[in-house]
């Protein structure tokens, strides 16, 4: 794909939001920054499990920070102006979209994918808090970095509209986002400053939320409700809950088992700004919570695929749970002992 | 993970493109990979589709049996709930719910109707008469 009004180069990403910033700031002219430095300045690594809500019939399980703040927090960290606007009126939402793209100024949305026309089917659902890059338009046609795809779509006006209005939870209303053009780049100072505070926040939201159903406490609750799942659901509807576990640990722009792997990353790509060999081995204790978290998906298919079906294996699939808990908790112990220590 | 334990099972989206996913090596120092998909997701997601697709049946049978109207059916099909559907009409939920029973959709106006049929992707013969491809 030939582009008209901007040289923007496409990144693909292992999780939307965390892509939209890195290839955003990196076109304005922050090089930088990474997808790992992106997640761990913004924080991104998260847990919780909403007890009285529910979420297409199953439980409201999140792995990762409100929407928008991935990004927020990223370009406060490194002193970037953000603007972020919504709209009542659809005219003037693409209006202004298309002024900033014609003046080759690519520019974020947060969009829903049920209608999100180059998705497969069977990942749209009414979710709206994805997010993607419009980078050009020709025609009717508007040329799209979507960090899950290998390379550039399109989808035309009428299209982009109407994923840009999505309606229910998380309702977009038009959402368009961008940092500043011409960005300075970040001294390493300031780079070590904006990974010490994404690391403290982190710390923060997963030792310290208060009440039980946040943070490592929240897995263990988790783990916990599901040892209990077989006889109080009965065994059809603790499947589906556990494939819903699983769908939003695993499901591409939303999942979170593989931010263990993202924040592990994050932790070897800060050593060069923050100089503690500790985070190495920190590093490789995300690493192993993360491959639990997959062990852990595995043994929940073989219940969801009717292969495993006593209550002994929704005991193991919640010790295992219980498990991951613990280890993330004293991983997050060592490294806020260690943040504390860095000057 | 490491990168050799990578599965590259076919998956939905493996269809259209590879997932970039974060992987070690035997020092545990990471880089990136990419994964055509994981049977263990791609089952989770299926198990989804088939609850999706038990409601709609069940929708279709309310309907047949004249307890709800075809509104029931066509949000199911759509997987929407009365919240999604409520914002997207505009409708509140008390009214959407005195339209999803029977005898609250025959006194529905054609815009209602119209507005219904458009959301829906169907025509308003359809939306009246769902199973008999709207001949009546």
């Amino acid at each position: 794909m030939e582009l008209q009004h901007t040289n923007f180069k496409h990144l693909q990403a292992a999780h939307c939001e965390n892509g939209v910033t890195t290839a955003l700031l990196r076109h304005y002219g922050i090089t930088k920054i990474t997808e790992p430095l992106a997640f761990g300045m913004g924080s991104g690594l998260f847990y919780i499990q909403l007890p009285f809500m529910k979420v297409n019939g199953g439980p409201a399980i999140s792995f990762r920070t409100m929407p928008g703040l991935i990004f927020k927090r990223t370009c406060t960290a490194l002193g970037v102006p953000v603007t972020r606007k919504k709209f009542r009126s659809h005219e003037k939402a693409m209006q202004e979209l298309d002024e900033r793209i014609l003046a080759g100024k690519p520019t974020a949305c947060q969009v829903g994918v049920f209608y999100l026309t180059y998705f497969p089917k069977e990942y749209r659902f009414h979710f709206n808090a994805h997010n993607l890059i419009v980078v050009d338009k020709k025609g009717d046609d508007y040329y799209i970095s979507d960090p899950i795809m290998e390379g550039l779509v399109t989808m035309n006006s009428y299209e982009l509209e109407r994923v840009r209005f999505a309606k229910g939870a998380f309702a977009p209303r038009g959402q368009m986002y961008y940092p500043g053009d011409q960005l300075q780049e970040p001294t390493d100072e300031q780079m070590k400053q904006g990974i010490i505070k994404g690391i403290k926040r982190n710390c923060r939201d997963m030792l310290h939320i208060p009440g039980s159903f946040g943070g490592v406490s929240g897995i263990a609750y988790t783990g916990r409700q599901i040892k209990k799942w077989k006889t109080k659901l009965g065994d059809e509807k603790a499947r589906s809950y556990l494939a819903q576990l699983v769908r939003m640990q695993e499901e591409i722009g939303t999942g979170g088992g593989g931010f263990r792997f993202i924040y592990g990353a994050f932790l070897q790509q800060a050593h060069p700004y923050l100089k503690a060999d500790e985070l190495f081995d920190l590093s490789k204790q995300f690493t192993a919570t993360g491959d639990k978290w997959r062990d852990a998906a595995i043994q929940a298919s073989g219940i969801y695929k009717g292969r495993l079906n006593t209550q002994a294996d929704y005991d193991n699939m919640g010790d295992r749970l219980i498990e991951i808990s613990a280890l993330e908790k004293q991983a997050f112990q060592q490294l806020k002992a260690l943040i504390g220590k860095v000057k | 993970m490491k990168k050799e334990e990578i599965p590259q099972d076919n998956g939905a989206l493996g269809k259209i493109a590879k997932e970039v996913t974060y992987v070690v090596d035997e020092n545990g120092n990471y880089s990136t990979a990419q994964s055509s998909g994981w049977d263990v997701k791609t089952e989770a997601l299926n198990v989804a589709w088939h609850d999706v697709e038990a409601k709609i049946e069940a929708a279709k049978q309310k309907v047949l049996n004249n307890e709800a109207s075809p509104i029931l059916y066509f949000m199911e099909k759509k997987i929407m709930d009365l919240n999604i559907l409520a914002s997207y009409t505009g409708y509140w939920k008390w009214s959407i719910k005195k339209h999803l029973k029977p005898s609250g959709f025959q006194k529905l106006s054609d815009n209602k109707f119209k507005k219904y049929a458009a959301l829906f992707e169907i025509s308003v013969e359809e939306l009246k008469d769902p199973f008999n491809g709207g001949s009546k």
